[in-house]
């Protein structure tokens, strides 16, 4: 059964440009997201891996890099300031141009018309906005390395003074400026995309699409795309406040009697403390802005790969609201050592802990998923594992950190790296990785290779908890975050060497990208050909040819009569079925 | 579990197929993005009240502002939300000219604000008010003026340029009601957002 689309069927636009540049449809417009994100994933990446050369190493000199950055390796050898700005644009390009890239505008644009059985977003054109504002905002950032005094330095939460005073440091300068112009283009950009994506699930769902039918991505979408809308608006307030601060002469998070360069500064009244709470108003929420959608990745793989419904749908979509609205009122637990009084640090303690309750019904939804299912290790499946791994590991690690007690202990130290490692490095990028695999026959109408793809997860795995698990004990030890040098601190002694091998695992973590990297585009041209539905998945998506055509639905838009999760049925001939069988026909036919 | 979905497709307006809330995506996007852009105003006015209850004194508004001629600028700003609501409703019953006239006049309204505010702006400068610095003493006090008031003011100057482009489609005939509708939306929130500014920074 279909039902007649007033929209008819879009023609599409033959010209190259229109097509592949300046293209409307959701599809190619995720596809531009995915290799935005992971250009920009290659250079952060490699900005990690130039921060962990030096601390394993701190005296060496590698003159082969002194010809890449004149000024910050000036004969070789590190500069302290070069490092915080290393620190800095990994933090920022990660969390904002890399993961939030892939998950939102990648999965985001690929996968909402397309499980919402639409032809396309809402405002296509709105689309295309979105992404070609997110160009520019990338090109700026990167360009921020070559100019004076280098990328910003202040930390990816830019807290002031480091982001106000324009000669606070070197990375104070032109860099600061440059990296809030460049988050400006990239809140304007989600803002477009996130209203598309809003407006697409709530108003353009295909008939019998009810809301306890919508796949769990789906879900995960719309609350992050809210929760982005909302915590934003705040940190863009913000950054124009630190923006008259740095150019106008403003104290707004500047008080009286600071201290620079042998000179008392002409500032006062404000405080760096309203833009903590500013910033981190957005910085929690954000968060989940990445982490919910990677859980509804995994939350897709499962079904498909055990071939049985997903565990407590409900309890599941419940739980992602709970901890929507409850993200947004814990963002103090970033402060407990900034100054807070113990009474608010109790209420944002008690707030933290709550969101324990719901994360864990998800994460036990997961597990029960697998029960008596009949597993299919394939690559996506793996991915999918390794996922909810890290979420339980990760998830354990935070609580410890939402407590003030002992927040008041780990705070700022590698405990804390190697925790927000897990949850917006590990279950992100874990996640990313398996819905590649698993929609990459969608996407390309090819297989990426299997053989790659598990020595690509296993080499993942191990390296990134040797990686970052090893980091939460640096932390216990004592050895703080964002420092150049460790080897004047007595106390660290018996940890340093540990470093040593910390860093051997980011470099086995980073050369292991590459072989994803190869599989991907090797796959892209020469991969065995896929059919419309080679998992044998039961979702929407999968009735559409692979990769579906412009408009996505040939004439008529299909209709849908059940959820996305419908395996093992008893009584049906094959052990899934689709969103589009009626009832009749799941009862007598296959 | 999926029998139970089997039963569950009503006609509600949530079952897919139709908008739940009986709107176009269009006017479902300016509500939500008017959430948003209020919630940029949330930040810039919670931050405003951080700063004055953390300072000790506060200059009296009263004393600074002149209130009555602040209260014409209210008068012209929310006159100008009438005149919008006559647009649409003019729209709405295929009115053309007279939808382009109100529309007119909702730009007229906009416009003298603006004039008053640089008007506003020009005497306190005059009198030695800076976004750094000011006569009164306590710093935050200029500077959140000036960014509350600009703020507001660049959001008033580009709703003039949405309603000249809405009044040049509906006079040329390629405008409909929801079109202006949609651009009213956005113009009441304007003037919503000014009583807020009006009655926290300058009222009390
Ligand atoms: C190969 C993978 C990665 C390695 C080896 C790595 C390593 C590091 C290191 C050594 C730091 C500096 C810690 C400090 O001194 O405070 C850091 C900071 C950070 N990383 Fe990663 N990272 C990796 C991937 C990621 C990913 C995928 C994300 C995704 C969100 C991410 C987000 C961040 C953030 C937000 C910071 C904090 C920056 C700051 O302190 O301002 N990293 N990372
Ligand atoms: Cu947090």
């Amino acid at each position: 059964m279909a039902v007649a689309s007033s929209a008819g069927v879009h023609h599409e636009p033959k010209s190259f440009m229109r097509r592949y540049i300046f293209s409307q449809d959701h599809k190619i417009i995720g596809i531009q997201y995915f290799l935005t994100s992971a250009v920009m994933g290659v250079v952060a990446g490699l900005l990690a891996m130039l921060i962990r050369l030096h601390l394993a190493w701190p005296e060496a000199k590698w003159p082969f890099l002194a010809k890449l950055f004149p000024l910050g390796m000036e004969d070789g050898l590190m500069k302290p300031e070069f490092y915080l700005s290393l620190v800095t644009m990994h933090g920022t390009l990660m969390v904002f141009f890399v993961i939030s890239l892939a998950l939102i505008g990648g999965f985001g644009n690929y996968l909402i018309p397309l499980q919402v059985g639409a032809r396309d977003m809402a405002f296509p054109f709105l689309n295309m906005l979105s992404y070609w504002t997110i160009v520019p905002g990338c090109l700026i950032m990167l360009a921020s390395f070559f100019v004076e005094g280098g990328a910003a330095a202040s930390g990816w939460t830019a807290y002031p003074p480091l982001s106000a005073v324009e000669h606070a440091i070197p990375g104070s300068g032109m860099g600061q400026t440059l990296w809030l112009l460049g988050m400006a283009l990239f809140i304007a950009s989600f803002t477009m995309g996130g209203l598309n994506y809003v407006a697409t699930i709530l108003n353009l769902r295909t008939h019998g699409l009810s809301m306890m039918r919508l796949p769990s991505f789906i879900w995960t979408m719309l609350i992050a795309s809210i929760v982005g809308l909302l915590a934003f608006p705040p940190l863009t307030a913000a950054a124009v406040l630190l923006l008259f601060d740095r150019h106008g002469g403003t104290s707004f998070f500047l008080p009286s009697g600071l201290f620079f360069g042998k000179q008392v500064l002409e500032h006062a009244g404000g405080t760096p403390l309203l833009w903590q709470h500013l910033f981190w108003f957005l910085g929690h929420p954000e968060v989940y802005v990445l982490v919910l959608p990677a859980l509804g990745i995994t939350l897709e793989i499962l079904p498909t790969f055990t071939r049985k419904p997903i565990f407590g749908y409900r309890m599941t979509v419940y739980s992602l609201c709970a901890i929507a609205i409850l993200g947004m009122i814990v963002w103090g637990h970033h402060m407990y050592v900034s100054g807070m009084s113990p009474y608010v640090g109790e209420f944002f303690a008690i707030g933290t802990l709550s969101i324990t309750l719901p994360s864990a019904i998800i994460g036990f939804n997961m597990l029960a998923s697998l029960w008596g299912g009949s597993l299919r290790f394939s690559t996506p499946m793996l991915f999918a594992l390794g996922t909810i791994s890290l979420f339980g590991t990760g998830g354990l690690g935070g609580i410890f950190l939402g407590n003030a007690t002992s927040d008041i202990q780990l705070h700022d130290t590698y405990y804390v790296v190697g925790h927000f490692h897990f949850m917006i490095g590990g279950v992100t990028l874990f996640a990313i990785f398996g819905g590649l695999y698993y929609w990459f026959p969608k996407m390309f109408g090819r297989m990426m290779n299997e053989g790659l793809g598990r020595v690509h997860f296993w080499l993942s795995l191990v390296s990134f908890y040797g990686l970052f698990l090893t980091m939460h004990f640096l932390g216990f030890g004592g050895m703080p975050r964002r420092y150049f040098e460790f080897s004047k601190f007595n106390f660290l002694a018996p940890i340093r060497d540990l470093n040593v091998l910390v860093s051997v695992f980011a470099f086995v973590m980073g050369a292991t990208q590459i072989i994803f990297l190869c599989n991907f585009f090797w796959s892209i041209f020469r991969g065995a050909k896929a059919e419309r539905n080679p998992w044998k998945a039961a979702a929407l998506e999968w009735t559409a040819p692979s990769p579906p055509p412009h408009g996505n639905w040939g004439d008529q838009l299909p209709q849908v009569h059940r959820w996305p999760y419908d395996y093992s049925l008893p009584g049906a001939h094959e052990d899934y079925v689709g969103q589009t069988v009626t009832p009749g026909e799941a009862k007598f036919s296959a | 579990m999926a029998e139970e979905q089997l039963l569950l497709s009503g006609d509600s307006p949530w079952s897919g197929g139709v908008s739940p809330f009986g709107v176009k995506w269009n006017k479902l996007m300016m509500w939500m993005f008017i959430i948003t852009d209020a919630l940029i105003f949330a930040g810039l006015l919670a931050s405003y009240g951080f700063a004055r209850l953390a300072s000790d004194r506060w200059p009296d508004p009263a004393e600074i502002f002149h209130l009555s001629f602040l209260a014409l600028m209210t008068f012209i700003l929310i006159s100008s939300s009438a005149t919008m609501a006559s647009a649409v409703g003019a729209a709405r019953e295929c009115h053309w000219t007279a939808a382009t006239r109100f529309v007119l006049l909702t730009i007229l309204g906009g416009l003298a604000f603006l004039g008053c505010q640089a008007y506003e702006w020009a005497s306190l400068i005059g009198e030695g008010a800076r976004l750094s610095s000011n006569p009164w003493g306590v710093v935050p006090f200029g500077s959140y003026f000036f960014v509350l008031t600009g703020f507001h003011g660049t959001h008033v100057l580009s709703g003039v340029v949405v309603l000249a482009i809405t009044a040049f489609r509906s006079a040329t005939g390629r405008s409909s009601a929801d079109g202006i509708e949609v651009a009213g939306l956005y113009w009441h929130f304007v003037d919503l957002v000014w009583v807020f500014i009006f009655t926290l920074f300058y009222l009390i």
